[in-house]
């Protein structure tokens, strides 16, 4: 404003938008009677949100979308593969987080209205809102790899969505003959835990070598360099010498195409043939993170870091595997961590205070064998709007086994506190 | 430890549309970067690559710093007879490098 008290035309658009930005907060009063939170997805993620958020200020009313009444978890899930583990460990039902008042409505969102603040259900029934978190994990593209489709996944498992393909993975590899040759396709990233195809190609080492001695695994990356890869090599030359093959991207290890019919995957420079592959395609934010408009081009979901407020959407905060979260992995871990730290922005906004700067913890742990896992773990930080890696620890290389062995152990204990936290 | 892959069809119908695919392992060092002691290291690039068909140029290409290390370069051709694809990789610090694939024209 000038010195005459007049408002100048900047002054009064920027009060316009301030007043807008006014008007798509929930009000005060209203919010202080009962703020409508709806959460889609109840993974690490969502579930975490939701149970964080009814923890945070119990006046809220927390909805909590999804489709499946028992969530099957993935980490760990790479030792049902190789037979080490049952998928029942693995699941979880919504009931503990229905008893602390979250309702929880078992069907799939299929639209967001963000103008009316409504989620349409599958039902056609809808559900409003005054502040939505998106937290719809991964969806896997069957465009992107010719001749992968959805149908192609019950002959070539890409196990990347723990349950039936977890299981039939498995089903594949115990019937497969010792002398096979089980073949894992890698996309480029960014991808759902980024050290996991490792992981998987150690565990089903494991039961190869205990099995089917013969037998060998090929991994076709279409990465040079992956996380903690030197504790994983350094683990294959020690547990499964000459099992494991990998053809890196400057190798030639991209694959281009797959056939199920024959067991052929095509790469740039080769065709191989695997008695059981398991073929991990490229992947994108779950479908309605697309359908509501949270997604770019890229498939992913943009945030402020600060807020996990979709750039896109008003509103809208978008957590977990969906989300672009600068250098935090896609994992487990870190859809919880940014669960509990939403919960906590939308707590303060509703009660009308600015959001604390979030600070993430991630830890990531492989098991290669039994009793035997190392891990990275991080600490995270939004910078330049983008989340980076502020501080990360990952296990030694030259260890003795009994620190493998802690570490395995440890890994069974995150994977009790996470459950506990996300499901009760 | 320079490495390529060559990805030429073994047999081609004649006047059949080809696709021919090369990867050369290379760190492509732009010549742009500093070390920590602010040293700048040396700029290590391949300049150019060739492909010839029974001795006659059929695909050149020039390379620069925005290339990204181990080049994969495709393109296509016709397959006129049957005979031998020649490739030539030539770079900074003497770098030379050929590979070659027969192709059967029926």
């Amino acid at each position: 404003m000038d010195v005459t008290g007049r408002p100048t035309r900047r002054a009064v658009a920027r009060g316009i938008a301030a007043s807008a930005a006014a008007a798509a907060l929930p009000c005060p009063s209203f919010a202080q009677s009962a703020a409508r939170i709806v959460v889609i997805g109840g993974g690490f993620g969502g579930a975490s949100c939701a149970r964080a958020l009814r923890k945070l200020d119990a006046r809220l009313q927390v909805t909590l979308i999804e489709p499946n009444r028992i969530f099957t978890a993935c980490p760990f899930s790479n030792e049902v593969i190789a037979g080490l583990r049952e998928i029942e460990v693995q699941q979880f039902g919504y009931d503990k987080i229905v008893a602390e008042s979250v309702t929880v409505i078992p069907q799939a969102a299929a639209k967001v209205d963000t103008h009316a603040r409504t989620v349409g259900l599958a039902d056609r029934s809808s559900v409003g809102y005054d502040r939505l978190v998106l937290a719809p994990g991964i969806d896997l593209r069957f465009d992107a790899l010719p001749g992968y489709d959805e149908a192609a996944s019950l002959k070539m498992p890409h196990a990347w969505k723990a349950g039936e393909q977890t299981t039939l993975l498995r089903k594949q590899i115990e019937a497969m003959e010792d002398g096979g040759v089980v073949v894992l396709a890698v996309p480029a990233a960014p991808l759902r835990c980024p050290p996991a195809p490792y992981e998987r190609a150690s565990l089903i080492a494991h039961y190869l070598k205990t099995k089917k001695p013969r037998s060998k695994i090929l991994i076709l990356d279409a990465k040079d360099g992956f996380s903690q890869q030197r504790l994983f090599e350094g683990a294959w030359k020690e547990l499964y010498p000459d099992m494991i093959e990998r053809i890196a991207l400057s190798q030639g290890g991209r694959v281009t195409s797959v056939d199920p019919a024959t067991g052929t995957i095509v790469t740039d420079f080769g065709n191989y043939t695997a008695e059981v592959a398991s073929v991990i395609p490229p992947q994108k934010a779950g479908r309605i993170a697309e359908i509501a408009g949270a997604a770019d081009n890229t498939g992913w979901c943009p945030i402020d870091p600060v807020s996990f407020g979709s750039k896109l959407l008003p509103n809208v905060h978008v957590i977990g595997d969906a989300c672009i979260a600068g250098q935090i992995p896609k994992s487990a871990s870190a859809a919880n961590a940014q669960g509990n730290a939403c919960a906590a922005v939308i707590a303060n906004l509703i009660s009308g205070k600015s959001p604390d700067m979030p600070r993430l913890n991630g830890a990531c742990y492989n098991t290669v064998a039994p009793g035997y896992a190392f891990s990275l773990s991080g600490i995270y930080q939004p910078k330049e709007d983008q989340f980076a890696e502020v501080e990360v620890k990952t296990s030694p290389v030259d260890a003795p086994r009994e620190v493998r062995q802690q570490e395995a152990e440890k890994a069974q204990n995150w994977f009790k506190t996470i459950t506990v936290d996300a499901f009760g | 430890m320079p490495s390529a892959l060559i990805n030429v069809p073994r047999t081609a119908k004649r006047g059949d549309i080809i696709e021919i695919k090369t990867l050369m392992s290379h760190i492509m060092e732009t010549g742009y970067r500093h070390l920590a002691s602010g040293e700048v290291v040396p700029r290590d690039i391949i300049t150019s690559f060739s492909c010839r068909y029974n001795g006659t140029e059929i695909f050149r290409a020039d390379l620069f710093q925005a290339i990204a290390a181990n080049p994969f370069i495709t393109f296509f051709t016709t397959a006129t007879e049957s005979g031998k694809f020649e490739f030539e990789w030539i770079g900074d610090k003497g770098f030379s490098e050929t590979a070659s694939a027969s192709i059967i024209v029926e």
